[in-house]
């Protein structure tokens, strides 16, 4: 296979190119746009979509799906906030270790209910998504964390700037760079694809299927629950409605990124990228002067764009059984 | 072993012509004397249906509602008031009647994650078609022909395509509430014609809401397809073993196609039917149903992975669904607490059989 | 698990009394809910012989490959390497034990490298515990290279061909350093060529000293490459010894408990008027030039390789996939056939070989399953009467002599016999005039074969036109009138029953032909 054979199969070097064609066109309409400053920026806003759609991919990798992630955030993100108001004194890196650790036990508990009751995920996390979500009702009362009760530190840190980036970005970038070791190169990311892309072939090549969907429901979690300080700290304010409906955005991101919704296909660059291109449309619409309620419409199109690519990409042709007819009219002749 | 008697021809192509073409004509054959060996008699079932019944989610599903309905009655005093009662059904026949359709496509082993944003673009259609001074009509059939036309676009996705239907309808889901944010904005259409309101807020015979006659004329229409008809019978095969349906010459791109059409065309009622109770429009309209509609048809007993399910069911699921917000909003419980209960119903109801069969099996075991 | 029970003086063939067995299972019992899958069975096998594992399908042979591989734990008996006792609670266990399997159809990973599928499980890591890739990519391509493989381990594996993949699993089993390697079917999928080169790599690792039990249901394949073998029936051990001092008749004889003569219930048919002409069919990359005609009362056998389009030229007669070209004429009259359904209406049925992928609703009640083909029938103005389905259901069911518990019982909880009568009956239902079968006593006993046979002459006898697919050279040459064989996608020759030999077939199946060089007509 030649190099630009195998680049044009390559989903994320497609995906790229539409990507770098998207800024293009941006460019012809406002070239303020694509400046190294204002892609920062797209970048740092994007950045907890990225991290949650990173965690989503470990998920669908193994054919599962995680719907509870916005609720985990919101559960986490609110508890994050209260404990900081009740108790400012607590250290900033332990509290976000704490939201972390925290949406990871949630994560745990959508494994272990598809692991060891063995149900479908996507019936687990629709139950969990609204059980989440109603706990941070329960937790809070209905009430808000608003900016003034959180301690200054506590919604200092994703601001912070480091090399010109704030230090959400770097995060996320921290993330990405975990995730792409982890995936490609660690025996449990590897499981993940093994697992997805052939549940019975990876019993039998010694690696435990369950576990490996229970582990990428704790990755998923545990992810969620960063993204739960990541989210309350950046908006600064923390109420039970925060980030809903999120999830279909996370899962979006992954689809757009070539991640197969039927397991075992996907990368982390793909998610990543998926992830930009909606956070790229979603912060370009204003500046080329589309309202932005037009954008949740745009990225329904681009889902369904994607996804129909992605599917005749993945389609596969029939076994080939003839020979070429050239050597089948010599048979005949001869 | 001989497992044919010659005397008893099997029907070929060869005497089609000649025999009537019903099932009566074996029938007969069936009782045809019999030589020997003697004929093994094949029971029809083992379970009388009663038993059968006793055994069933169903029936697990009534004595829920039946707990619920009792704990309602005593929280309340005012709960057994017949107009209570009524009001009771508004919080959720519109999400049933979508449910009831949607059952049938989970059933084909598809989903359709897109029905609350097809009851979105609908209202904001039908807000727009009454605020250029439509008849009452003309407004009810663009929301219905909305519906429909928004299922067409997921069957012709889901069966020309070939998409999966989760990642379609995410894709539409977004593009048809899109639609309705991207028309409306951040407004609402509030004025509706004469007669509008009669949808969602008109009663047929005295306390008999049109909503909740509706969705029952519905449910039996939906009981009556699935349970009683080749349709319903093809469904079901579908939903089990898509390629066999195929071999046995079912039309099962068609079947699916119409399945989703007739989702989004429930999705168009129910559009109808809340616009006209709320009498406003936002493109905010029915957020989040998607997932409360899909609870109720899993609750139902629906599997998530198809073929298996009956209307029976997803009506019961949708009376425990109701009766448990209404019975809250009695206590004055928020709703959000209703959605843990709903929450860990749906996990529960689910993983509990499971459990049990799981627990006995060890005991089995542990009892040599 | 009881691993203390005496062991009792093993009682080892004379010839191989000096070799300490490799591996010895001794009274392996396994339950599973109301079946007693595997009882008191024992196997032994030596380093540097393969031994063939014989048993209709259902005699537990799979069972005991996944009790030996630890996917499933016996409910008693006990294991034993070199003599010491072993219990597997994970198939890590026996891998890192040494036991390794390469299952039917050698399923992997397909969009993983072929150095990861080799490492899948068991990868080396470096010392923060990531994926040594230089050293996974270093060891793979040295296995592969002990295996001649012609591809390198940066091979995504779903670009290799079945045999190929083949190959890769060996390359697997020797990087775990497997002493025994069981190998379940794994000639099923390939061609002659390539099952000749696996038997190669089996004589290589025969020759390393490596165990290799061998399940095949082909006997000439095991009295080929195997020294030993051992029978099972119905979940219990009937037979064990060295392959030289028995043949092929003692072994059917132990296989099926009672001494079997094959013969076909062929029924003499004259055959009557022409139903269906079949004219240069053909399909972009499946098969070319097939043409044939069928009288009423005639089965036509179709012969092949695995692999030769027989399945793919049937199924695109029914209307499953489009011809590219060709025309059919049913009953004298040209019909455009684009779906099963209008397969059906023109009286041509496929009864296809994967019962439970194509060909039944497992979890459908049985009564659910005969009517799928013919709902209208039983139903008017689309609403099903449940009393004419189940007439039409148990008049089927009593006359193939059904065994279940009741018509609303489950598809999937019958044999694989029970379930074939019931697609077939499907199938009848729609009282068609052609019917293809696709090797109909797949994955059948041997009792329930001769029934399915004696039956498919019965329907000829009643003036149906049968084309029968078979990989089976005995049930080919003692079911068909003439005989189509087809290689590479094309019709090879048409053979008239008269004087038809095995070996005739099987030159021009596998294309070592030196004779008839034409085109069937």
């Amino acid at each position: 296979m030649t190099l630009l054979n195998r680049l044009l199969k390559s989903r994320e070097a497609l995906l790229s190119v539409a990507g770098t064609a998207l800024l293009g066109l941006i460019a012809l309409r406002a070239p303020g746009f694509v400046t190294p400053g204002n892609l920062a920026s797209v970048f740092t806003d994007t950045a907890i979509l990225i991290i949650l759609a990173i965690g989503q991919t470990a998920v669908i990798l193994t054919r599962s799906i995680d719907l509870s992630v916005a609720a985990n955030l919101a559960l986490t993100g609110m508890a994050g906030a209260m404990l900081n108001a009740a108790h400012p004194e607590i250290p900033v890196p332990l509290l976000v270790l704490a939201s972390a650790a925290m949406g990871m036990a949630l994560g745990a508990v959508n494994g272990l209910l598809v692991w060891k009751v063995g149900l479908p995920s996507i019936v687990v996390t629709l139950g969990t998504l609204t059980i989440f979500r109603g706990s941070a009702f329960v937790l809070s009362g209905g009430e808000w964390v608003n900016t003034f009760q959180m301690s200054p530190a506590y919604l200092a840190l994703p601001r912070a700037t480091l090399l010109g980036l704030p230090m959400l970005a770097w995060l996320a970038v921290a993330v990405i760079g975990l995730a792409a070791l982890g995936f490609a190169r660690s025996p449990v990311g590897r499981a993940l694809y093994a697992v997805g892309g052939n549940p019975v072939a990876a019993v039998y090549a010694g690696i435990d299927a369950g576990r490996t969907v229970f582990r990428a429901f704790c990755v998923s979690g545990l992810l969620a629950g960063l993204c739960g300080y990541l989210w309350v700290s950046r908006f600064a304010v923390a109420y039970v409605d925060i980030a809903a409906g999120f999830e279909l955005d996370v899962i979006a991101a992954c689809v757009i990124g070539g991640v197969s919704i039927s397991g075992g296909v996907g990368s982390v660059a793909g998610a990543v990228l998926g992830a930009l291109f909606l956070g790229v449309i979603k912060n370009a619409l204003p500046v080329v002067g589309v309202s932005p309620f037009w954008q949740m419409s745009i990225s329904g199109a681009i889902i369904i764009a994607a996804v129909l690519l992605n599917t005749r990409a993945e389609r596969r042709k029939g076994r080939i059984i003839l020979r070429h007819r050239a050597t089948a009219g010599q048979e005949a002749g001869a | 072993m001989t497992m044919l008697t010659p005397n008893v021809p099997f029907s070929t192509g060869q005497d089609r012509a000649g025999q009537n073409r019903g099932g009566q004509d074996r029938a007969e054959l069936g009782r045809a004397p019999s030589p020997t060996p003697p004929i093994r008699r094949i029971p029809d079932r083992t379970d009388a249906p009663l038993t059968a019944l006793l055994k069933s989610w169903e029936a697990l599903l009534l004595l829920l509602a039946a707990a619920i309905f009792t704990a309602n009655s005593f929280a309340s005093p005012y709960f057994l008031d017949v107009w209570n009662l009524s009001d009771a059904t508004f919080n959720f026949t519109e999400k049933a009647i979508v449910a009831l359709a949607l059952a049938f496509v989970i059933l084909a082993g598809e989903i359709d994650i897109s029905v609350a944003g097809i009851i979105a673009l609908s209202s904001t259609l039908m807000g727009a078609t009454a605020a250029a001074g439509q008849p009452m009509p003309v407004v009810v059939g663009v929301g219905l022909l909305t519906g429909l036309a928004c299922g067409a676009v997921n069957g012709l996705l889901v069966t020309g395509l070939e998409l999966p239907s989760i990642v379609a309808t995410i894709g539409t889901m977004s593009l048809f509430r899109g639609l309705a944010y991207g028309i409306l904005g951040d407004g609402a259409y509030t004025r509706y014609p004469e007669g509008f309101a009669y949808f969602g807020q008109g009663y047929v015979w005295e306390w008999l809401s049109f909503e909740v006659t509706v969705f029952l004329g519905l449910a039996l229409l939906a009981g009556f397809l699935l349970h009683r008809t080749s349709l319903g019978r093809a469904v079901r095969a579908i939903g089990h073993n898509p390629t066999a349906a195929a071999f046995s010459g079912l039309k099962v791109r068609r079947i699916k196609f119409w399945l989703f059409a007739a989702t989004g065309l429930a999705a168009g009622v129910a559009s109808v039917m809340l616009t006209s109770r709320l009498g406003s429009t936002r493109p905010s309209i029915a957020t989040g149903w998607e997932l409360e509609i899909v609870t109720m048809v899993v609750l139902g007993g629906v599997a998530i992975t198809g073929g298996v399910g009956t209307i029976p069911g997803v009506v019961l699921a949708a009376l425990v669904m109701g009766l448990l917000t209404f019975g809250l909003g009695l206590l004055n419980v928020s709703g959000i607490i209703m959605s843990i209960v709903v929450g860990v119903m749906l996990i529960a109801v689910i993983a509990l059989p499971v459990l049990a069969r799981k627990l006995s099996n060890r005991m089995r075991r542990s009892t040599p | 698990m009881t691993m203390s029970t005496p062991v009792p003086p093993a009682r080892l063939p004379d010839d191989s009394a000096q070799d300490a067995p490799l591996l010895e299972m001794r009274g392996i019992t396994k339950l599973f809910p109301g079946v007693r899958a595997l009882s008191d069975v024992n196997l032994t096998l030596r380093a540097g012989r393969v031994t063939a594992l014989i048993g209709e399908n259902g005699a537990g042979k799979s069972t005991l490959v996944k009790t030996m591989t630890g996917i499933y734990r016996p409910d008693g008996g006990d294991i034993r390497i070199d003599g010491a006792p072993v219990v597997f609670t994970a198939p890590a266990m026996a891998e890192s034990a040494g036991i390794t399997a390469i299952h039917q159809e050698t399923v992997l990973f397909d969009e993983l490298s072929v150095a990861e599928n080799i490492f899948a499980g068991h990868a080396p890591t470096t010392r923060f515990g990531l994926i040594d890739r230089k050293a996974m990519m270093a060891r793979a391509g040295a296995l592969l290279r002990t295996l001649d493989a012609p591809f390198g381990p940066h091979t995504r594996l779903k670009d290799l061909s079945i045999g190929q993949r083949h190959l890769v699993a060996v390359a697997r089993a020797l990087s775990v350093e497997a002493r025994v390697i069981i190998m379940d079917e794994p000639t099923a999928a390939l061609s002659q060529k390539e099952a000749d080169e696996l038997f190669a790599i089996v004589a290589r690792l025969k020759a390393q000293g490596r165990a290799i039990l061998f399940i095949s249901h082909k006997f000439e394949e095991v009295f080929r490459i195997a020294d030993d073998y051992a029978v099972f029936r119905d979940g219990r051990s009937v037979g064990a010894g060295s392959l030289a001092d028995t043949d092929q008749a003692e072994i059917v004889r132990l296989m099926v408990g009672r001494p079997v003569e094959q013969t076909f219930p062929k029924l003499a048919v004259t055959p009557g008027e022409l139903v269906l002409e079949v004219e240069d069919y053909a399909h972009p990359t499946e098969f070319d030039g097939v043409s044939f005609h069928l009288r009423r009362g005639e089965i036509l056998g179709l012969y092949g390789l695995v692999g030769a389009g027989r399945s793919e030229f049937c199924q695109s007669l029914f209307g499953i996939t489009r011809p590219s070209r060709g025309r059919l004429r049913i009953k004298g009259r040209d019909t455009v056939i684009r779906s099963p359904g209008d397969a059906i209406r023109a009286g041509l049925v496929y009864v296809p070989e994967e019962r439970g992928r194509h060909g039944a609703v497992l979890a459908m009640p049985i009564v659910d399953n005969m009517t799928l083909a013919t709902l209208a029938e039983v139903s008017r103005h689309g609403v099903i009467s449940r009393a004419r389905e189940f007439a039409l259901a148990r008049c089927y069911a009593e006359r193939l002599d059904l065994r279940a518990a009741s018509l609303s019982q489950p598809v999937g909880t019958l044999s694989g016999g029970n379930q074939q009568k019931i697609v077939i009956s499907k199938w009848l239902a729609t009282r068609p005039d052609i019917i293809i079968l696709d090797e109909p006593s797949k994955g059948i006993d041997i009792g329930s074969k001769a029934a399915v046979h004696g039956f498919i002459s019965e329907l000829a006898a009643q003036g149906l036109a049968v084309i029968m697919i078979s990989s089976e050279l005995p049930e080919i040459l003692g079911m068909s009138d003439r005989v189509l064989v087809m290689r590479e996608g094309r019709p090879i020759h048409l053979y008239d029953r008269a004087g038809l030999t095995a070996e005739t077939l099987v030159r021009a199946a596998t294309g070592n032909t030196d004779t008839h060089p034409e085109l069937a007509a």
